[in-house]
């Protein structure tokens, strides 16, 4: 999933202070199962900055909402009427939302409430996880699971750094080594000759550092385009 | 081939070599750098200079390079592929070779996490196992990376890289060393030896598999300049094992200096019992004036004079 944090409220208040009367729109999907953007964030949030308007003595109104998915049209079509009374909308969806909305309700302010994090899933209650950094040319099958891409620091596809010890990478001793787990999970499974030939130069063309991504279906698409 | 630079012709001519390491400041003025450089002149046969080292801002490697080439000094340019894309890699290691460079030590570089601008990107475009394969490749094949070829045949140049016997998993470090060979690695550079029954251990697997016999393997050894030098590689500098017995045979020591020094020269000659040991790397990190003394006092003094 996308998981996100919601922004500090200082920050939140201050992008908000041209706007009179605001929306805090949740999104109902990633945001809401990562506990960062959904029904319930959005109306605590929304109370956090009635209060405080209140107590700044600036007038405006906070009013609450949740879309199923801020980043699909069909549902940001559906969602578009009840969103004309407002002055600016605080958008509680990933950075991937808060651009379908704004693409789609080009006369609207839409502004981000969260910070979009990263790709990743909760490995405990209320502790998320990287793992994906969408490079586009997955290698998890000659690492075992494991992606060296996101979960190195260095992103290295040949094996540990000279900074790896005790199973920790050299940035943190909170942030496991990921070749560190690649060898213990290959020497598991007997595939431990996996590490062994030179992996060549990544081509980075298939990730965002060979421009902005763009993916066609036409098996999939409309006549129309659309 | 012909051995690219004098480190290369010292270490196949079967002299154990020596050589320095020099860190450039956090400026342009390299003059001390250069008084550094002249003191020692006599007791190493090449210079590392470091690639903003830790991470921090200073004076280009290829920079003090050149400098040292004007002083009839050999260095050996470390590159890390934390800053540079493959782009940029191949292009300054073209501009090295063109001003007379011919030892290059790759290396990954410390996370930009440690240094002095710890917001800035990572780049790790390649890693340092596929820029040693670059270099040999530009070398041998003539190619670059992308596939095209150079337009005039690249000199000899002598590829270095680092070993870690200190890091973990302590197991594979042998076989990450067999990897960087069939890379393309001919001489290593090991991480500051402190913990020589470790670094034996090590020794024994990397003889079991014969890699000493492929690459040139010298030794890292620091002379400990204070108690909180130790400490401080200890617990800040990653990759490192200085064990606490050491920290209290300094402690003991009424001159806890040449206490240092003492250390240091020990681990060389333990280091030179040791087969497939080929040479070490004084790294007197902010203590440049004890070389001479250190390469002196374990026996390595004076440097043949290859021809």
């Amino acid at each position: 999933m996308i998981v996100g944090e919601r922004k500090p409220l200082a920050e939140i208040a201050a992008m908000l202070k041209p706007f009179g009367k605001v929306c805090v729109l949740g999104c109902g999907t990633c945001v809401t199962v990562c506990l960062s953007g959904g029904e319930k964030e959005a109306a605590e949030t929304a109370a956090a900055l009635s209060l405080l308007w209140q107590k700044e003595g600036k007038k405006g109104e906070v009013k609450t909402g949740t879309m199923l998915r801020q980043c699909e049209y069909e549902y940001i079509d559906d969602y578009a009427a009840r969103l004309e009374e407002y002055d600016a909308v605080l958008s509680l969806a990933c950075g991937v939302g808060v651009q379908a909305m704004t693409t789609r309700l080009p006369e609207k302010i839409i502004l981000p409430g969260l910070n979009t994090k990263f790709m990743g899933y909760p490995i405990e209650q209320g502790v998320w996880k990287e793992n994906c950094l969408g490079c586009g040319n997955c290698v998890l099958d000659l690492t075992v699971g494991i992606c060296p891409i996101t979960r190195c620091s260095k992103s290295m596809l040949n094996g540990p750094c000279g900074g790896s010890q005790d199973g920790k990478c050299e940035v943190s001793k909170d942030v496991d080594c990921a070749w560190h787990l690649i060898y213990e999970r290959l020497l598991k499974m007997d595939m431990l000759e996996c590490m062994e030939a030179v992996q060549p130069p990544k081509d980075w063309s298939s990730s965002h550092h060979g421009g902005v991504r763009t993916m066609v279906r036409e098996d999939v698409r409309l006549e129309s385009g659309q | 081939m012909n051995p690219a630079s004098n480190l290369q012709k010292m270490l196949e001519s079967g002299h154990f070599a020596v050589s320095g390491e020099l860190g450039p400041p956090k400026s342009a003025d390299i003059e001390t750098l250069k008084h550094h450089a002249h003191d020692m002149r006599n007791h190493v046969d090449a210079y590392n200079i470091t690639d903003n080292q830790t991470a921090i801002v200073r004076t280009s490697s290829i920079g003090v390079a050149a400098t040292l080439i004007q002083m009839g000094l050999e260095p050996t340019v470390q590159m890390t592929v934390r800053d540079r894309n493959r782009i940029c890699l191949q292009s300054d290691l073209l501009g090295a070779v063109s001003f007379g460079v011919r030892n290059f030590l790759c290396l990954q570089g410390d996370h930009a996490k440690f240094g002095n601008e710890p917001g800035s990107k990572n780049v790790n475009d390649v890693d340092s196992m596929q820029w040693i394969q670059a270099v040999k490749n530009m070398r041998d094949d003539g190619v670059f990376i992308g596939g095209e070829k150079l337009e005039h045949p690249l000199p000899p140049v002598f590829i270095g890289a680092v070993a870690n016997p200190f890091a973990d998993p302590f197991e594979y470090r042998p076989y990450r060393l067999a990897k960087k060979i069939a890379a393309g690695a001919q001489f290593v550079q090991t991480q500051c030896i402190f913990d020589l029954d470790r670094f034996e251990k090590w020794m024994e697997k990397v003889r079991e598999l014969g890699l000493h016999k492929k690459v040139k393997i010298i030794g890292g050894v620091t002379p400990i300049k204070s108690i909180g030098a130790a400490r401080y590689m200890q617990n800040n500098v990653s990759g490192m094992i200085v064990p606490e017995e050491l920290i209290t045979r300094i402690k003991g020591a009424q001159d806890k200096k040449k206490e240092g020094i003492q250390i240091a020269v020990e681990t060389i000659q333990r280091l030179r019992e040791i087969e497939g040991v080929a040479g070490v790397h004084v790294m007197a990190i902010a203590w440049e004036e004890v070389v001479p003394e250190i390469v002196e006092r374990a026996g390595l003094y004076p440097r043949p004079q290859l021809s």
